[in-house]
């Protein structure tokens, strides 16, 4: 997490950037399903990978979670719960999506 | 822990109420835990989406019901709604009285009731189309995810009155302060959710 004593013009910065940064990834992820330069899969991937960006981008500028160490374990509740999320998420995509296959 | 050092996600009141961010350490990790927890709520709603995105049984597709161009506005609002309420929150931190918090947490609180709104008007269009969450297996996935995110904001928005009502009556008080702390984490939380939202249904749905 970020040092908490920096000046008040700092913090806004940090907002800012963080703001605009999303809104520019936003933006990307909208245009390029509105105007389809690239196939639909590949569309879907990259806007999934925007998404995952800008994820990150808002931890980092509105929750203020960096990879420095800091007082309480944020940061591993966090990984924790993103790799039961995973697990469960990919788990089930995998197990049904094979079974709706075999289905078919 | 000194003042110096991070005590929790967010921002941190540091040297600026030294008694108050070392209590709120212990107060803001336990309601981090519960938005870990709620996000695997939120997750597993999305796996589910996901299964049944093609179990549509003849009824309306993703494609024929969203909507890309409303979509897009409700990101724009609630992202900037995420940012105004870090506004809000710095102004908690540095500001003498009580006048800049409340006018940025009234932004917030506009933005929030505008997505609610927008996106009212899009499930109430969807409904009158006659896509129901009863019509298929996608249909119902897709408005339990949505509107568990919408119950997410409506809270949010409650729970933002209540937080001017009780700068008004309490000022700039160690729990107030706290309190406003951990609405933060919620807020932000809520526009993280939705980055998935978007990305996940909305946009997956309507790329050609």
């Amino acid at each position: 997490m970020s040092d908490p004593n920096r000046g008040r013009a700092a913090e806004i910065a940090t907002y800012g950037i963080g703001y605009g940064a999303a809104l520019a990834l936003t933006a990307l992820a909208f245009g390029l399903v509105s105007w389809a330069p690239f196939a639909a899969s590949t569309t879907v991937r990259i806007v999934l990978g925007l998404g995952l960006v800008q994820i990150v981008v808002q931890f980092r500028c509105f929750l203020h979670i960096t990879l420095r160490k800091s007082a309480r374990h944020d940061l591993q509740l966090i990984l924790f719960s993103a790799l039961i999320i995973g697990l469960m998420v990919s788990g089930t995509l995998v197990v049904l999506l094979n079974l709706h296959h075999r289905m078919m | 822990m000194s003042a110096g050092d991070a005590m929790h996600p967010g921002l941190n009141l540091g040297q600026t109420d030294a008694e108050t961010h070392a209590r709120a350490g212990h107060d803001l990790f336990g309601f981090w835990i519960f938005l870990m927890s709620d996000a695997v709520l939120f997750a597993l709603l999305f796996a589910t989406y996901g299964v049944m995105l093609r179990g549509t049984a003849g009824g309306p597709g993703p494609a024929d019901v969203y909507k890309l161009l409303t979509a897009f506005v409700e990101t724009v609002v609630l992202l900037t709604s995420s940012f105004t309420f870090g506004m809000a929150s710095i102004s908690l931190k540095h500001a003498r009285g009580i006048a800049p918090i409340t006018a940025w947490l009234g932004v917030t609180l506009a933005l929030g009731l505008a997505f609610l709104a927008m996106e009212y008007n899009d499930l109430a269009t969807m409904v009158g189309d006659g896509a129901v969450p009863a019509r298929s297996g996608f249909l119902s996935s897709f408005h339990a995810l949505i509107s568990l995110h919408g119950l997410h904001v409506l809270a949010g928005c409650l729970w933002i009155v209540v937080m001017l009502v009780q700068l008004c009556v309490f000022g700039r008080d160690g729990r107030v302060k706290i309190n406003m702390l951990r609405l933060g984490l919620f807020w932000h939380f809520l526009d993280i959710v939705w980055v998935a939202i978007f990305s996940v249904v909305f946009l997956q749905g309507l790329a050609r």
